[in-house]
């Protein structure tokens, strides 16, 4: 069957937040940012606003009935400012009025003196300064120091990549609707609906059973609406609730892309020992991550930074070591990878440097050190089912790597004026929050009596298919048609204490406990059917809607069965809760269990540059996925495609700007580019493992949102070892996004411009 | 304009719209008709989720066009047919909507409807109706979420399925609702345009300009709100692309995408369909307007670089006044800032028709090489006697105030041997012609070697004899 989604989408009758119906008297806020990185608030006078027609409120700091504080892991963020700003775009004031025009009109009438202090935007500065904001992570194995004397070869040097805007095509948006006995229903695009409840909670003073926070759909999020969903939720909240009427707040393009946070940008130092064959000894790293004005995520993300430090290779002696640095700018959040990405572009950074140095294919490097069974990786735990080897394996045979270099070969040797390259891009990535807590799910199933079904998770659906893959799980576990079950909204009503819609869970989490809850349905359906067909229950099952009798389809089918089980008197609502099983993290030590499963694969991808001027096309990705036994090929290639390009985006084109004063200077579509429909390669394919069944996640399936999106780093070597076969490069610097400005840098032997970045 | 509204039919329903002539058909959709499946993404026309078919009477039928509703202000509105995706969403799916769903094209479904039409443009204009002609009418949609790879297999999957002659494309419409591809309420519709009472769709004279406003709305749409707008488009008296003697015509106000299919421009300069490509995405093309492209001086206009080195002469007019001529290279006289009075109008761009053997040449590097504004372009042209250049004109944008006519390094070469020697000496000429400023689209350094480059891409392309070892050898 079709997913509804996909139909309703087509048919333009998928509401999104600005979309959905606004109660009469709904009135719109817009929210006024700091214009400064940091300083000290002199004056704040809303009255001017305050006089303009329309308006019914300016709300600041001093109007917060509860705490002024959003901040989830650390509270150490201000919903509206308070004495001090920290970043240009943080909110200082919201002002309420009819319209969206009147508000924004007003806002830019609000007198804002501040008093400049000094701001820091580079990590590693932040770093010197002592402004971190938590104390350094290190994650270590073997003897690093001892390891270094028995290398043959080490290279060492620097690893910088960018931030990356989430680009969500629906910007950040709620809508508050008052209800009656003081309740507040919000609306807001979100991952996180707990989290939006808990925050409005505490900013309001509130319990949060007063809260009811719903969604629908996200128009896009990849982390993005993860924690930065919150303040605009829980702004649109405050006025809803200090006006008794219905508050909107929609942001903008470009306030949007101006106050949100995005990928954390890194700088890192890293060190690389090998012995005489190849084999990797010992890697070290120091991570600098611009973790942004506030924690947000930042700790998390460094934590997975760490995890992922040697990608899907085996190193025994590691040590790494991470920095969130506090910066004068917009938090940095979550975006798919986690800090994943960055881990991975420096440890291939490292393979590429080791290569080039020593005259080697960097893919031999890889190959020899990939993963194996049972190795460990760098905090202890071990990789079962590895697929490393496997996927890199099939990549090589089946889409033709040695016929794919000697033609790159001969191209390269008849072409002086474009060069072609080519990178293989192992990938391991390990799923679960690693956050243990949040490793939890709840789903509430009602099964009414005309035999349809009402389904209710913590899963967010945003595009992922999350909606498709878990009402496939409970057709298959209640042996119905999908027609019969409507995939609910997220509702914190339906479900309490949600996890976020984040880490590539959602299905393992959400559909376990769908899956469990509609076991126990089941099961009851299954014992009420016995006792009306007079048989023992362990002979029944359900399937094609109707009870079978060791394996024969018996007359009672589903509409009879729920008929009879509920004049029985048997319930037929099941909640269910599962957490994942043998998770286990020891931060302090940097040891334990803290995945589930990793996820591996092996992507080959091909780019020419054209030497004359200095550009970059990625002319094919071709991937090995390890995608367990896919629940949903069409949802799963999409989702690895997606992710993939993402990718290669945040590798090439993707490049944030600021002025030296940390105002966004691309803050626009016209300034900020992603891939466009010209610029992804027309030959992308996506295989899947074959026979990759995954006992550690529902249905034997693989998580698949994150994963492949770490692909698009071989676009970097790949464009790398293009320009090389022109020239060659200094194997201690590596930046990212190789944007054509840095391409042209590189082809022209500038170091500068391998290294510089646009705040520097 | 009409006091009492501008008339025009929304979908199957003759409609007035109160809103301000100078609002943007966005608003006009999602606010005061309560259309909301028309998405706003990003109010500039650079994700195409606001897309709508815009349809006008031509000659016994329809012309549509898919454009950017952000951008396009109410006034046009007025005698048309405006088609958003409610009025394209039928009982059924269409075929359009079935390849989406079943090739898993749409994620999270923001940007779909837009998807669906811009692909029903596709098939409403589009001369060929083949997998790479639907890619390009819909290259001004963004999506965030596929990658693409599945939005191509879902036209792939449209175009095998369409059984279906292109046709001419006055009445492509009549065939696409008999063919069931579009819903009934497209056929008979000139008639009904025709019977639609509206005021004369006649200019208000007094009003602001407005050509094609691809940039004007993007930049100044707050104020244009309030605005008595001149839709320059309702000016239009000839053909977009004309020859008098030995001059080709641009009629100032066509649109981009009409300069771009003309077969006379593709027939006296090579790759121009390909170089008009790069200017914009479809939906902006649609609109845009090379007079528009020019007046706004943009130091780093596309059609201004491209102008400048065909020698190009403008018309400029004042209602009820004999034409001036001005050489474009002498149009531009600082940032912003061109010789064209208060009251007047571009009307006309000549360019002269290239003699035999003659070369041109388009060059534009940007972050992204498709629907995005350039760094630094260049355009080159000259013409080839006895193994020499002739006469040569080279230009640039992004490395002055001005789109820049570089009269020296132009100079320079007439007479030059086509040889790697002048290619590298006209790169070092052009690149100490210029003076580029550090902004978001890159370093003044790297504009400055960036046209140094360009220049001698120019030469790689026109003259494909070229050593280009040696080339090689002298970037390396």
């Amino acid at each position: 069957m079709p997913s509804p989604d996909a139909v309703a989408h087509v048919r333009a009758r998928s509401p999104f937040v600005d979309d959905l119906p606004e109660p009469e008297g709904t009135l719109h806020g817009a929210v006024l940012p700091s214009p400064v990185a940091h300083g000290r608030i002199l004056r704040l006078d809303t009255a001017p606003a305050l006089a303009m027609p329309g308006v019914a409120a300016v709300l600041t700091a001093a109007d917060v009935p509860g705490e002024n504080q959003i901040g989830g892991i650390v509270q150490d963020e201000a919903l509206l400012a308070q004495g001090e700003v920290h970043h240009v775009g943080q909110p200082v004031a919201l002002v309420v009025a009819a319209t969206p025009r009147q508000a924004r009109a007003a806002r830019d009438l609000i007198a804002l003196e501040i008093e400049e202090l000094e701001a820091v935007f580079d990590p590693r500065r932040a770093a010197e300064r002592g402004k971190l904001i938590a104390p350094a992570r290190t994650i270590a194995c073997g003897d690093v120091d001892e390891a270094w004397a028995r290398c043959a070869t080490i290279v060492e040097g620097r690893a910088d990549s960018g931030a990356q805007e989430h680009l969500y095509l629906e910007t950040q948006a709620c809508l508050a609707v008052p209800e009656a006995r003081g309740r507040l229903h919000l609306f807001p695009a979100t991952q996180s609906p707990s989290g939006v409840q808990r925050i409005t909670a505490r900013v309001l003073g509130l319990q949060m059973h007063d809260i009811e926070v719903e969604v629908q759909r996200l128009g896009g999020a990849f982390g993005g609406k993860e924690d930065q969903a919150t303040p605009w939720a829980v702004m649109a909240a405050l006025a809803a609730h200090r006006l008794a009427r219905p508050v909107k707040i929609v942001l903008g393009r470009g306030e949007d892309m101006r106050m949100t946070g995005k990928r954390h940008p890194y700088s890192t130092d890293f060190r690389l020992g090998l012995d005489g064959e190849g084999r990797f000894l010992a890697f070290e790293a120091t991570y600098y991550q611009s973790s942004g004005a506030a924690a947000d995520l930042s700790t998390a993300i460094l934590q997975r930074t760490l995890f992922h430090a040697t990608n899907a290779y085996f190193v025994p002696n590691v040590r790494v070591t991470g920095f969130c640095c506090r910066t004068n700018l917009p938090p940095f959040t979550a975006f798919r990878g986690f800090g994943g990405p960055q881990a991975m572009f420096v440890m291939e950074s490292a393979i590429a440097a080791a290569a080039e140095r020593l005259g080697r294919p960097a893919r031999e490097l890889q190959e020899l050190n990939l993963l194996r069974e049972n190795d460990p990786l760098p905090y202890g735990m071990r990789v079962r089912r590895a697929n490393a080897r496997r996927s890199f394996a099939e990549a090589v045979e089946r889409f033709g790597l040695g016929r794919r270099l000697r033609e790159i070969e001969e191209h390269n040797a008849a072409s002086p004026l474009l060069k072609r390259g080519l990178a293989l891009m192992p990938v391991c990535f390990g799923i679960s929050f690693t956050n243990a807590s949040l490793n939890q799910a709840g789903a509430l199933v009602h099964i009414y009596t005309d035999g349809s079904v009402s389904l209710s998770t913590a899963a967010v659906e945003m595009g992922q298919g999350v909606a498709t893959k878990i009402r496939r799980i409970a057709a298959g576990a209640l042996g119905i048609s999908e027609r019969r079950i409507r995939v609910e909204s997220t509702s914190t009503s339906r479900v309490a204490n949600m996890s976020p819609t984040a880490a590539s869970t959602a299905t393992d989490l959400n559909g376990m406990a769908a899956l469990l809850a509609c076991r126990m349905l089941a099961s009851r359906l299954r014992t009420s059917a016995a006792e009306l067909l007079d048989v023992r229950a362990e002979d029944l099952e359900l399937r094609g809607e109707r009870v079978l009798l060791s394996g024969e389809v018996t007359d009672l089918g589903w509409n009879e069965l729920v008929a009879a089980t509920w004049k029985r008197r048997v319930d037929l609502t099941a909640h269910a809760f599962y957490s994942t099983p043998n998770l286990h993290f020891d931060p302090e030590e940097g040891r334990g269990r803290p995945f589930a499963y990793h996820v591996f694969g092996t992507a080959m991808v091909e780019a020419t540059v054209d030497l004359l001027r200095g550009t970059a096309t990625v002319d094919a990705v071709h991937v090995v996925h390890d995608a367990g036994r896919s629940l949903d090929p069409l949802v799963d290639r999409g989702q690895a495609e997606g992710g993939i390009v993402q990718g290669l985006g945040w590798m090439t084109m993707e490049d944030l700007v600021h002025a030296e004063d940390g105002r966004l200077l691309s803050d626009s579509l016209a300034t900020y580019k992603i891939p466009d429909l010209h610029f992804t390669p027309t030959a992308l394919e996506v295989v899947f493992l074959e026979d990759a069944a995954n006992p550690a996640a529902v249905l034997q399936t693989k998580a698949i949102g994150e994963p492949p999106f770490m692909y698009g780093i071989g676009a970097f070597f790949a464009i790398r070892n293009a320009i090389c076969a022109a020239r060659p490069l200094a194997v201690d610097r590596f930046v990212a996004p190789l944007t054509n400005e840095r391409i042209l840098g590189m082809l022209d032997g500038k170091r500068e411009e391998q290294g510089a970045r646009s705040e520097e | 304009m009409s006091e009492g509204g501008i008339r025009l039919i929304l979908n199957g329903e003759a409609v007035t719209a109160s809103m301000a002539p100078g609002g943007v058909v966005l608003d006009f959709l999602r606010r005061e008709r309560g259309l909301r499946g028309t998405k706003e993404g990003c109010r500039e026309g650079d994700c195409g989720a606001c897309t709508v078919l815009l349809g006008e009477r031509a000659g016994s039928g329809m012309r549509y066009r898919a454009v950017a509703s952000c951008l396009l202000p109410v006034a046009e509105l007025a005698g048309r047919h405006l088609v958003s995706i409610e009025g394209l969403d039928g009982e059924r799916l269409s075929a359009i909507q079935r390849a989406i769903v079943e090739e898993g094209a749409t994620q999270c479904g923001f940007c779909t409807p837009g998807l669906v039409v811009a692909l029903t443009g596709f098939l409403l204009t589009s001369p060929g109706l083949g997998e790479e002609d639907a890619m390009e009418a819909i290259d001004g949609n963004i999506c965030r979420c596929t990658g693409y790879a599945s939005i191509r297999r879902a036209v792939r999957r449209l175009v095998d399925g369409l059984e279906l002659e292109p046709g001419a494309l006055e009445t492509r419409h009549e065939a696409l609702a008999a063919a069931g591809l579009l819903p009934p309420l497209f056929a008979g519709i000139a008639a009904r345009l025709d019977a639609l009472e509206h005021a004369p769709a006649s200019a208000d004279a007094g009003g602001i300009p407005v050509a094609g406003g691809t940039d004007l709305f993007v930049v100044e749409a707050a104020r244009l709100r309030k605005e008595r707008l001149r839709l320059l488009s309702r000016e239009r008296r000839g053909e977009p692309v004309s020859e008098e003697g030995n001059l080709i015509v641009l009629d100032a106000a066509s649109t981009m995408e009409e300069l771009r299919q003309s077969p006379l421009l593709e027939a006296c300069f090579p790759s121009w369909r390909r170089f008009l490509g790069l200017h914009s995405s479809t939906l902006i093309r649609n609109r845009a307007t090379p007079a528009g492209n020019i007046a706004h001086a943009s130091p780093i206009g596309d059609m201004s670089v491209v102008l400048l080195a065909l020698d190009a002469r403008l018309q400029i007019g004042r209602d009820g006044e004999r034409a001036r001529t001005v050489a474009l290279d002498r149009f531009f006289l600082g940032y912003k800032e061109t010789d064209l009075a208060p009251g007047e109008l571009i009307t006309r761009i000549l360019v002269p028709r290239p003699a035999p053997a003659s070369r041109f040449n388009f060059e534009k590097v940007s972050r992204r090489q498709h629907l995005d504004i350039a760094s630094v372009n260049t355009a080159f042209s000259c013409t080839v006697e006895d193994g020499a250049i002739g006469t040569a004109r080279l230009s640039a944008g992004g490395v002055a105030p001005i789109p820049l006519y570089l009269a020296e390094s132009s100079a320079w070469l007439s007479g030059r041997p086509v040889s790697v020697a002048t290619a590298l000496g006209a790169a070092e000429r052009a690149a100490a012609e210029i003076t580029p400023i550090s902004d978001v689209r890159g370093s003044a350094d790297y504009k400055r070697r960036l046209l140094r480059r360009l220049v001698l891409a120019h030469f790689v392309t026109c003259f494909p004899g070229l050593p280009q070892e040696e080339i090689a050898h002298a970037i390396a």
